[in-house]
């Protein structure tokens, strides 16, 4: 008979290093970080609605105030991170929104590839609407 | 050719005598198609007998022989020595409490599985004399994916939301549940919500997509999560928003 | 263990992720070219404040800033758990709050036009 052996559980305790574990959780991060610019983007538009709702003259102080270089650098990481939720949001619709035809699961192509088409026809259309060419 | 020498830097723990893991290395002769596993065993058999880790089938459908290698969450029997360079570092799988050297407590786990009721809970209970269940192609597929998984937890260890938040019943369990779910013959939804519509169920999920990524069998259990999320919103906004409607 | 109310706060989560992912990036175009001085003419005063002025399109812009804000806000507050910041309760209310302020605030803006 086997002598009786004592247990002792080690937890490995849970620091931050997991977001470094693999470029995965990198990329998990730059994409939840995306909310920071989404967000402050939506701010600085109310605050945009402000000065649209004072006037003229208020509104084209806030024109003026996107041309500084500090707006046009954070419109440069704004587009890039709402690019990037964007491209990780509609990649992950295939995933949520399974769609079955018969026996068999549409492609998770088709799906993530619709919603992008959608996507850039839409994008085109409000560009072309706000005679932006 | 065939033969490659490689180094294995293994966590060893001993409750009796350790306080805290630490890393031993081994140095392993091993055959150009070897995979970890097979230098564990090379190493348990000629070089330290007091190594444990668990495995069986070698052949990645039992789940026993998950470990991280090399920080990530695989399965030892399919980790190929090949597609390594340098040091192997060879850890139990992350957010688990070590039992010893590369064997896990896995209960939590166990317990989960049990919570979510992993069995048919049929619609209409059915005499054996009656005959089968029918069910067609198209209903087999609604759920055969999310049959697949082999409980090797490699899915809780990719998790980060697992490891931050140990109460989460976790990928392969909701995933599980869903597989029962989404059976035509299966009438127990309303029961498994308990457990994964819970805070503790799909609401921990933050959508990273690591277990996903990690499964060795393709269940997807980040899928079968979202749509328990979707399921779960459009019945609670449902049941709140029209109470009139009965289920 | 009892179902979840979470679908209140991720309900509108998972919308105005969908409507960001849609909308925000040629949004976020539009006035980063006003910002190079190339500003689109929906963004001269008087088509601005005239489209403003209609009820739908009110309707429409304060729907968009509560959805993304919220979003935004939820997302944070996974963020913050997942860096470690344990006073989950503290966070969400806080950062709900600054969502509902701005939701407040534009419709009040709004409501000037």
């Amino acid at each position: 008979m086997a002598e009786k052996v004592s247990r002792k559980p080690y937890v490995r305790e849970m620091t931050s290093e997991w977001i470094f574990r693999h470029p995965r959780y990198l990329r998990y991060m730059t994409r939840e970080f995306s909310c920071l610019f989404i967000g402050g983007w939506t701010l600085l538009m109310v605050w945009g609605l402000a000065q649209l709702a004072e006037g003229p003259q208020a509104w084209s102080a806030f024109i003026e105030c996107l041309k500084s270089p500090a707006s046009i650098v954070f419109h440069l990481f704004a587009l890039a991170f709402a690019l990037y939720h964007s491209v990780t949001w509609l990649n992950l619709t295939p995933k949520a929104l399974p769609v079955q035809i018969g026996e068999e699961f549409v492609p998770d192509a088709a799906i993530a590839g619709a919603h992008f088409a959608a996507w850039g026809v839409l994008t085109l259309a409000v560009l072309y609407l706000a005679g932006a060419f | 050719m065939g033969e490659r020498t490689i180094e294995l830097e293994v966590l060893r723990y001993n409750p009796e005598t350790d306080s805290e893991p630490h890393f031993q290395r081994y140095s392993v002769t091993c055959r150009e198609e070897w995979v970890v596993l097979d230098a564990l065993n090379h190493i348990k058999e000629t070089i330290d007998p007091t190594l444990s880790y668990r495995w069986s089938c070698h052949m990645a459908v039992c789940g026993s022989c998950g470990m991280m290698i090399n920080k990530e969450p695989k399965l030892a029997c399919k980790a190929f020595i090949r597609n390594y360079e340098g040091v192997i570092r060879v850890e139990p799988l992350a957010h688990f409490p070590i039992e010893r050297d590369l064997v896990t407590v896995i209960d939590d786990f166990m317990d989960k599985l049990k919570r979510v009721r992993p069995y048919i809970i049929p619609k209409q209970v059915k005499a054996v004399a009656d005959g089968e269940y029918l069910q067609t192609p198209a209903e087999l597929n609604k759920f055969k994916q999310y049959s697949m998984c082999i409980n090797c937890m490699l899915c809780y260890a990719a998790c980060p939301e697992y490891g931050l938040i140990p109460k989460y019943v976790g990928p392969a369990a909701i995933a599980l549940a869903h597989r029962y779910n989404q059976d035509s013959r299966d009438g127990g939804r309303e029961q498994r919500q308990e457990e994964i519509a819970a805070t503790e169920g799909a609401w921990e999920c933050s959508f990273v997509g690591a277990c996903s990524e990690v499964c060795p069998e393709h269940v997807d259990p980040a899928g079968a999560i979202q749509q328990v999320k979707i399921k779960s919103t459009v019945d609670w906004y449902t049941e709140h928003l029209m109470p009139w409607l009965k289920k | 263990m009892a179902r979840s109310n979470k679908p209140i706060v991720w309900g509108p989560f998972a919308a105005g992720g969908t409507l960001t992912a849609f909308v925000t990036p040629v949004l976020i175009l539009l006035t980063l070219l006003a910002g190079l001085g190339h500003a689109p003419d929906l963004l001269a005063f008087d088509r601005m404040h005239a489209l403003a002025g209609h009820w739908l399109a009110k309707v429409a812009i304060a729907g968009t800033v509560f959805l993304s804000l919220w979003s935004a806000a939820h997302r944070l507050r996974i963020t913050c758990y997942d860096l470690g910041v344990r006073a989950d309760t503290l966070v969400a209310t806080v950062v709900y709050a600054v969502a509902l302020a701005g939701t407040g605030a534009s419709v009040l803006y709004l409501s000037r036009i």
